[in-house]
C-alpha cells in the first residue's frame, strides 16, 4: 500500500491506525465517508479484510424460505409485506416448507427462514416447523427469525423474549439472521418503521441470544432517509454490543432498493456509495469477523467488486428469495455452487465453502 | 513492482513483459491507482464525458455466422430484416429530438447489397444534421470483396457519401488464432488494423474496441492492446478504446461471464499500455451502472453513450438502461463533472 496516497487525502492518521490495528472512532468513520477517492477507502478495507481472511471468500449452500408476507408492522420502506386480510398475502404451512426444500437438488447446509410479523401464527407453529426441519435435514443449520419476529412472538404469547429464544433453541434453532436492524437512529426509525422494535430492543434481543449460545448476524439498511452519521452511529452501536456479548458472526450491509418501495428517497444510492459504506463498515466493525457481499441486493457484479472493498463472504446459493426481489432486485433467484466458485476464482480469490457458523466444510 | 509503478507514474511506456506483470500479478487496488494516475495526467480536469447517440442496426442478415453473436440471422432465415427509409428517418428524428448528436450505424454482412445501397443510405442520413459513425472494418472488408474494390476505395466512396467516422467494432480479439475460431469469416487482425489506418489516412477518426472473455487466452488480450498501440503510433487516428466483456447468453460459445474484477483489471492495464490513446470508455451496457461508475477510478474517462437504442448486447441477454439524467447523476456521484461530447471528444456547449 502506498501511504503517500493517504497523506494527499489527509487520511494518513486514519490509515496508520488501520495498519496498526487500532480502533477507529466515529469521526474517523465520517472522514472515510467524506474521502473523495472511494478506492483509497476500499484499499484500506481490503487490507483489513486480507489480514483477517487472506484471499478466502466464503460461501454457503443455503436456501431461503419466506414463510409469510402478512405483517402487522407496515414499515414504509417495505415492498414485501401485505396487511392481514389484504389480497396477495400468503402463509406457508410446514408441509409446504418441507416440500420446497425436498424439491431442491441437494439438501442445503443452511436454512434461512424469515417472514412478516403475522398476527395469528403461534409459537407452536414455529416449534413444530423447526422440529420437522431438524429431523428431515439433520445436516442443515437452522438460521431463523429476526429479532423483530422474536419480539413479536413474545408479545403474541405474553412471554419474555428470552423464553421465546429458549423454546426455539430447544426446537432446533441455532442462529438468528441479522435482519430488522434497519438503522438504529430513532428519528429515522420513527419515519420508516414506527411499529418495529427500536434499536435498543433489537440489540438487547441479540445480546440475549448470544448469552444463550445462539450466534447471530447483524445488518444495516442504508440509502433511504438516514445520514452517513446515522450509519456510523449504527455501526458503533453494533460494535459496542459485540464488545459486550460477542455473538455476531457476520455483518450484512443492505443497500435500500427504491424501485418498489412507498418510501420516496431524494438521493438514492449509487454504486460508489454502496462500496464506500461496505468499506467503512469493515473498518469500523473491528470485532465482527465477517462482512457479507450480499449479491441478491447488490447485484452479482457489484458483489464481486465488494470483495475488494472489505467483504469476505459471498453469501450463498440462496434459491427463492422474495423480500429483496419484491423491492426491485434484478439479480437471479439462485446461483449454483459451481457459478459461485468460478466467479470467486475469476476475481483472483479462493472460494471456501462454509457452514452457517463459518466453519469450513470439506 | 515498485520500480514499475514509478516508471508508469513518471510517464514511461510499458513493455509487453511489464504489462503481463501488471495484468497477472499487480494487486487490484494498485493496478487501479496506477491507471487512475495515468488518466488524471491525460485529463487533469475533473470531467467525465458522454455522447448522446442511438445505435441503429440497418440489418441483422449476416453471412458471417460468428459464434459469439446472438443478433444475426442467416440469409433466408426467419426474423431477418433490412431497415427501410421511413424507419431510419423516424429513428434519426427521434435521436435529434432527444438531443442526440450522432448515430452509430452497423449491420450484418448482407450477401448481396451493392455498395451503392450503403452510399444511398448515407446520403439519406446526411439530409439530417447528424454525425454518421458507421460500419466497422469487417463490414468495409465485406463491401470491398463483394464489389471487387479495394478497402481504401470503399472507404473513400463511403466518405464521399457522408460517412463521418468509423466505430471500432469487429475487433473482438486482434489475434488470428482466436479469430479463426470465433469469427472465421470476418477479416483478420492485420486487415482490421490496415482498414482503420486507411480510414485515418483518408481523414476519418475511428475508435477501437475489444471483446474479451470468450475463447482467447488472457495473454492474447495484451497482444490486442499492443497491436492497437503500434497502430496508433503509425496514424494517431483512434479517438478512444472501448473494451467490453463477452455476453454468452444465446450464443454458440459456452463461457462463464467474466467478473467485474476481471473487467476492471483489463480496463486498468489498457489505460497503462495505451499511452497514445486519449480516451477510455467504460461499458455500462455490459457491466451495469455501478461498475461503470467504479471504472472511472480504473482508467475510464468517458461514460460512453446514452444508447437511445441498443439491440446487439440485448440479444445476448443484457438489458441495462440508463437515461441521460441518470448518467449525469452517476458521473457527479463519482466526483466528476459530466459533459456531453461529440464523436471527436470536443465538448458541447452547456445549455
Amino acid at each position: 500500500m502506498d501511504l503517500r496516497r493517504y497523506e494527499r487525502l489527509g487520511l494518513d492518521d486514519v490509515a496508520a491506525r488501520v495498519l496498526n490495528g487500532e480502533r477507529l472512532n466515529a469521526e474517523d468513520g465520517l472522514r472515510l465517508f467524506d474521502c473523495p477517492d472511494v478506492t483509497a477507502v476500499g484499499e484500506l478495507a481490503h487490507h483489513r479484510r486480507t489480514e483477517l481472511h487472506g484471499d478466502k471468500v466464503f460461501f454457503v449452500r443455503n436456501r431461503h424460505i419466506n414463510y409469510t408476507n402478512v405483517c402487522v408492522n407496515r414499515c414504509t420502506f417495505c415492498a414485501y409485506h401485505r396487511d392481514p386480510g389484504q389480497e396477495g398475502g400468503f402463509t406457508l404451512d410446514a408441509r409446504t416448507v418441507l416440500a420446497k426444500l425436498a424439491a431442491d437438488a441437494a439438501p442445503p447446509r443452511e436454512i434461512h427462514i424469515v417472514g412478516g410479523c403475522h398476527p395469528d401464527l403461534r409459537l407452536e407453529y414455529f416449534e413444530d416447523l423447526l422440529g420437522r426441519l431438524r429431523r428431515t435435514f439433520p445436516e442443515a443449520v437452522l438460521k431463523c427469525f429476526t429479532a423483530v419476529e422474536i419480539a413479536h412472538f413474545a408479545t403474541l404469547e405474553g412471554i419474555s423474549t428470552r423464553e421465546v429464544l429458549t423454546r426455539l433453541q430447544a426446537a432446533g434453532l441455532s442462529m438468528l439472521p441479522g435482519g430488522g436492524a434497519e438503522v438504529f437512529a430513532e428519528d429515522v426509525r420513527a419515519k420508516i418503521c414506527p411499529r418495529k422494535i427500536d434499536g435498543t430492543e433489537w440489540l438487547r434481543i441479540h445480546g440475549e441470544a448470544h448469552e444463550l449460545g445462539l450466534a447471530t448476524n447483524c445488518t444495516l439498511l442504508f440509502g433511504h432517509l438516514e445520514s452517513r452519521a446515522d450509519r456510523v452511529d449504527h455501526l458503533l452501536r453494533l460494535r459496542a454490543q459485540q464488545d459486550a456479548t460477542g455473538g455476531f458472526t457476520c455483518f450484512i450491509p443492505l443497500p435500500f432498493l427504491t424501485e418498489n418501495s412507498r418510501l420516496k428517497v431524494d438521493n438514492p444510492l449509487d454504486g460508489l456509495e454502496e462500496l464506500r459504506t461496505i468499506a467503512v463498515s469493515r473498518l469500523l466493525l473491528d470485532n465482527v469477523p465477517h462482512v457479507k457481499a450480499y449479491w441478491v441486493m447488490l447485484g452479482v457484479k457489484q458483489a464481486q467488486a465488494a470483495l475488494f472493498f472489505g467483504a469476505d463472504d459471498f453469501d450463498g446459493t440462496v434459491v427463492e428469495e422474495k423480500i429483496g426481489h419484491m423491492a426491485g432486485a434484478d439479480s437471479a433467484q439462485a446461483l449454483w455452487r459451481r457459478d459461485i466458485e468460478e466467479m470467486i476464482r475469476g476475481c483472483g480469490l479462493t472460494p471456501v465453502e462454509r457452514d452457517t457458523l463459518f466453519r469450513e466444510v470439506a | 513492482m515498485r520500480a514499475l509503478s514509478e516508471k508508469i507514474l513518471a510517464g514511461g511506456r510499458v513493455t509487453p513483459a511489464e504489462a503481463a506483470t501488471l495484468y497477472f500479478e499487480a494487486p487490484l487496488h494498485e493496478l487501479g491507482r496506477l491507471a487512475h494516475a495515468v488518466r488524471l495526467r491525460k485529463h487533469p480536469e475533473p470531467v467525465v464525458t458522454f455522447v448522446s447517440d442511438r445505435n441503429i442496426n440497418y440489418s441483422n442478415i449476416c453471412v458471417c455466422g460468428c459464434r459469439f453473436c446472438a443478433y444475426f440471422r442467416a440469409p433466408g432465415q426467419e426474423g431477418g430484416f433490412l431497415i427501410d427509409r421511413e424507419d431510419l428517418g423516424r429513428k434519426i428524428e427521434e435521436t435529434l429530438a432527444l438531443g442526440g448528436t450522432q448515430i452509430l450505424l452497423q449491420g450484418g454482412h448482407h450477401p448481396d447489397l451493392p455498395l451503392s445501397w450503403y452510399e444511398d443510405m448515407l446520403r439519406f442520413i446526411k439530409n439530417y444534421p447528424i454525425h454518421a459513425h458507421a460500419f466497422s472494418p469487417p463490414e468495409i472488408a465485406h463491401f470491398a470483396k463483394l464489389n471487387g474494390l479495394s478497402t481504401a476505395g470503399v472507404i473513400a466512396r463511403l466518405k464521399a457519401a457522408g460517412l463521418d467516422s468509423i466505430p471500432g467494432g469487429g475487433a473482438e480479439i486482434l489475434v488470428d488464432a482466436v479469430r479463426s475460431r470465433v469469427s472465421p469469416r470476418k477479416c483478420g487482425a492485420d486487415e482490421w488494423l490496415r482498414i482503420m489506418e486507411e480510414a485515418h489516412d483518408l481523414g476519418l477518426r475511428t475508435t477501437a474496441t475489444m471483446m474479451f472473455g470468450h475463447e482467447e487466452e488472457p495473454a492474447q488480450r495484451l497482444e490486442h492492446l499492443f497491436a492497437l498501440r503500434a497502430s496508433q503510433d503509425r496514424t494517431g487516428g483512434y479517438t478512444a478504446f472501448i473494451p467490453w466483456t463477452f455476453q454468452p447468453a444465446n450464443t454458440a460459445i459456452e463461457a462463464r461471464q467474466l467478473t467485474s474484477v476481471e473487467y476492471l483489471r483489463l480496463l486498468a492495464v489498457a489505460r497503462i499500455v495505451l499511452d497514445n490513446f486519449d480516451n477510455l470508455q467504460v461499458s455500462w451496457v455490459t457491466m451495469g451502472p455501478k461498475i461503470a461508475q467504479l471504472a472511472l477510478f480504473f482508467g475510464g474517462n468517458d461514460f460512453g453513450s446514452t444508447m437511445i437504442e441498443e439491440n446487439v448486447v440485448r440479444a445476448a441477454g443484457v438489458s441495462f438502461r440508463l437515461s441521460r439524467e441518470e448518467i449525469r447523476r452517476l458521473i457527479k456521484g463519482a466526483g466528476f463533472t459530466p459533459r456531453q461530447r461529440r464523436m471527436d471528444y470536443s465538448l458541447l456547449e452547456e445549455a
